[in-house]
């Protein structure tokens, strides 16, 4: 039953996460980072680690936080917020997302709580050379050798490929699509960067030959689990959506009462007032999706697959509209590359595409609303 | 008779005189709204004063025991079926114009008031224009304080926008065929709108305020005709209907989120301030997700057209909700100003004693208060 309410501990964390990101991630740092090719601070991250938030929905069970989807939105909210430099959705998300979706108790035991605790950052490849998240079948291959598998093949747009200490690859073998896990030190294994819209974000390609890899969950269960990573990072990429909305809306109301043009406020005049309220629409009317699919998925809902598509295609739209109203609200200095409008310009088109495009998810929709109908 | 509750009491009237009418007031008129037993309308546009609503030039002068009203109201919706009319006018023409409104409860069946129905571009007559000729209205049902209408009136415009913002999200409302008038919803036994009531919810009984029958709610109709029509597999109608449900969804939740912000303990936040230019958005998107549906078949009205004429209707409505009850650039200012905090816009008649302006009719007629 979504209820909207956030309890004290909820808000609480909020708190703690607002606090932090304010101290370790103010826009210099992004800056600095963005200009590396690691993408981040490993002493940030290990405190992230430290505070629980790394391992937040990993059960205690595994050193992580137990958390849920309820606190996965506030964490992302806030971290998108703060456009924080971090393995975050790779690592506390889809690769924790996949490896809860397999089943495979020896590989959680395994692998978990070096994810909760920050000491390892994992991440999950499963698009190719066209970035799809949903292929019909992967190139990448996967051939039994005693008790392990080789991986031959290529990953692109692997998030935080360069800097992953375990890769979960997606990968065909005999018995159908499975997944993979395999260590950055594996051989025949390379990395190189791809030069990204975003570059608060890394993405890598990935090469195998011949590589060593470990199946995680059955053999041939790969599209189930991908489906369920995927619904997580959906729900952590509308929660940064709604953040990184509010925060270009502030920017853009705060300018336009201070900006001054004819004599007075640019905000007093319709035309940008008229932009500001269309703007708050938009952060409103998605923070209720990202917020609604929030508690579907803790509640376990029924239509979470349908709420899930809803929230990131419009949080898509709304984020890359607003990011990009903010730049026409403070004009000339808003295009600069030292106003901060274009960061979340850039997160916010970047996102938009990740993880299936806004009109991917609306199909998605279409077909489960028409399958209703036909019920 | 009574019947079930008619016309704008319940959304308007009501809730105006707990917020500011005197106890004897309250129990004169709440009740009676409440069982059906008066219906109300809104005295508040005039032809001069649309969207600059304190422009109002309607006078009401004291006359013993009375306020003597004449002037001319218009775009009132429910005035033929109204037992009462929340009135605005204007009582001081030497101060600025916001500080010289007074509200009254005015009796509706008298000589002075003339009521005469207004044809929309949908064909039907839902609303009318009031002229107001030496009607007459005791001081004693003065809403809130003399000369003090202008506070009155926002408490009423605020209760009209989120009313009407609410009522378009799941439970948005189809006009259907053929229209329906007020005096058929007074008409309604109280037993069988209860019971519509609690087959639909609150709202979505069919007899709302705008006397709409419900065919469906939000993007459902809309999914069945394009199942019907075959319509169903093109791509563009998929994303169109999904984009329709979406929206619907929203500005439920959006609601939703509303509430449980209040009950919570705070105030509600600034999801509550966007129900009515969402619910305008949602009226265009379902005429244009018909559209696209419908093909040519659009351009069938009447029984013969798509949902037996519910999409014609549909789309005549559509720009309605982007008008009544403040427009959406009236929203958008709210929004920019109460909620971001924006500075207002210069209003150069702002400071000007009322008496002084040339605006609305004034600017027409000239004539002297």
């Amino acid at each position: 039953m979504t209820t909207f309410a956030f309890t004290d501990e909820q808000q609480d964390l909020r708190a703690m996460v607002r606090r932090f990101l304010a101290e370790k991630s103010p826009v210099s740092e992004v800056r600095r980072l963005m200009a590396t090719e690691s993408g981040y601070d490993p002493a940030v991250w290990a405190q992230l680690g430290q505070l629980g938030l790394a391992g937040l929905t990993v059960p205690e069970k595994y050193g992580g936080a137990g958390c849920g989807p309820v606190e996965q939105l506030i964490v992302c909210e806030e971290m998108g917020a703060a456009l924080l430099c971090a393995p975050y959705l790779a690592s506390a998300v889809l690769a924790t997302w996949a490896l809860l979706a397999s089943g495979d108790a020896a590989a959680q035991t395994d692998l978990l709580p070096g994810i909760a605790s920050g000491e390892t950052i994992a991440t999950l490849a499963v698009p190719e050379d066209d970035g799809s998240w949903s292929p019909d079948e992967f190139r990448v291959t996967a051939r039994r050798s005693g008790d392990r598998y080789l991986l031959d093949g290529r990953k692109s747009f692997v998030l935080d490929g360069m800097i992953a200490d375990l890769i979960l690859v997606a990968a065909s073998s005999d018995h159908g699509p499975a997944l993979f896990a395999v260590d950055a030190d594996a051989p025949g294994l390379s990395r190189q960067p791809m030069q990204t819209l975003d570059m608060t974000r890394k993405q890598a390609v990935l090469t195998f030959s011949g590589t060593p890899g470990r199946l995680v969950g059955q053999s041939g269960a790969a599209a189930e689990i991908v489906a369920q990573a995927i619904r997580g990072g959906v729900l952590a990429l509308a929660a940064e959506q709604v953040g990184g909305a509010q925060r270009c809306l502030d920017m853009a109301v705060a300018y336009a009462k201070v900006r001054h043009q004819f004599g007075r406020a640019i905000g007093s005049f319709q035309a940008i007032k008229h932009m500001c309220a269309d703007m708050l629409l938009e952060v409103e009317s998605a923070r209720s999706a990202a917020y609604h699919a929030a508690w579907a998925a803790a509640d376990g809902a029924a239509d979470l697959p349908l709420v899930a598509s809803l929230a990131k295609a419009y949080c898509s739209e709304a984020y890359f509209h607003v990011a990009a109203s903010n730049i026409q609200v403070h004009g000339g200095i808003g295009f600069t590359w030292e106003h901060d409008a274009h960061l979340y310009y850039r997160r916010a088109k970047s996102a938009e595409v990740m993880l299936g495009t806004p009109a991917a998810h609306r199909e998605v929709v279409a077909g489960l609303l028409l399958k209703d109908a036909a019920t | 008779m009574p019947g079930p509750p008619a016309g704008l009491g319940p959304l308007l009237a009501a809730p105006t005189i707990i917020a500011h009418g005197s106890d004897e007031l309250k129990r004169k008129y709440v009740r009676a709204v409440l069982t059906g037993e008066h219906a109300w309308c809104q005295l508040f546009s005039e032809p001069g004063a649309g969207s600059d609503l304190a422009s109002l030039a309607t006078r009401a002068e004291r006359d013993g025991e009375d306020f003597v009203i004449d002037g001319q109201k218009v775009w009132t919706s429910a005035a033929q079926v109204a037992d009462y009319g929340l009135l605005l006018a204007r009582t001081d023409a030497d101060v600025p114009k916001h500080r010289g409104i007074t509200c009254f409860a005015l009796r509706m069946d008298q000589p002075g008031v003339e009521v005469r129905p207004l044809r929309q571009m949908t064909g039907d007559a839902m609303f009318s224009e009031v002229f107001l000729t030496g009607a007459r209205v005791p001081a004693t049902d003065i809403i809130g304080e003399p000369d003090g209408g202008w506070v009155v009136a926002l408490t009423t415009l605020a209760y009209e926008r989120t009313g009407l913002g609410a009522r378009a999200g799941a439970g948005f409302a189809v006009t259907a065929p053929g229209g329906s008038g007020f005096r058929a919803q007074r008409e309604v036994p109280a037993a069988e709108y209860v019971a519509a009531v609690r087959r639909r919810g609150p709202g979505r009984a069919g007899y709302g305020a705008g006397g709409m029958a419900m065919l469906g709610s939000g993007a459902a109709p809309l999914i069945q005709l394009a199942i019907d029509l075959g319509r169903e597999q093109d791509a563009l109608v998929r994303q169109q209907l999904v984009r329709l449900h979406t929206l619907s969804l929203l500005n439920t939740w959006n609601g939703q989120r509303g509430r449980a912000a209040v009950k919570a303990g705070g105030r509600p936040g600034a999801e509550a301030s966007i129900g009515k230019l969402m619910a305008s958005q949602i009226a265009r998107l379902w005429r244009d997700t018909a559209a696209e549906i419908c093909g040519p078949l659009g351009m069938l009205a009447g029984p013969i057209g798509p949902l037996d004429g519910a999409v014609a209707m549909q789309a005549l409505a559509a720009p309605a909700p982007a008008i009544y009850g403040g427009s959406d650039q009236i929203q958008r200012n709210v929004i920019g100003e109460r909620v971001l905090g924006l500075p207002k816009e210069p209003d150069v008649s702002r400071d000007v004693p009322f008496r002084e302006l040339k605006t609305g009719t004034q600017r027409q007629e000239a004539r002297p208060l």
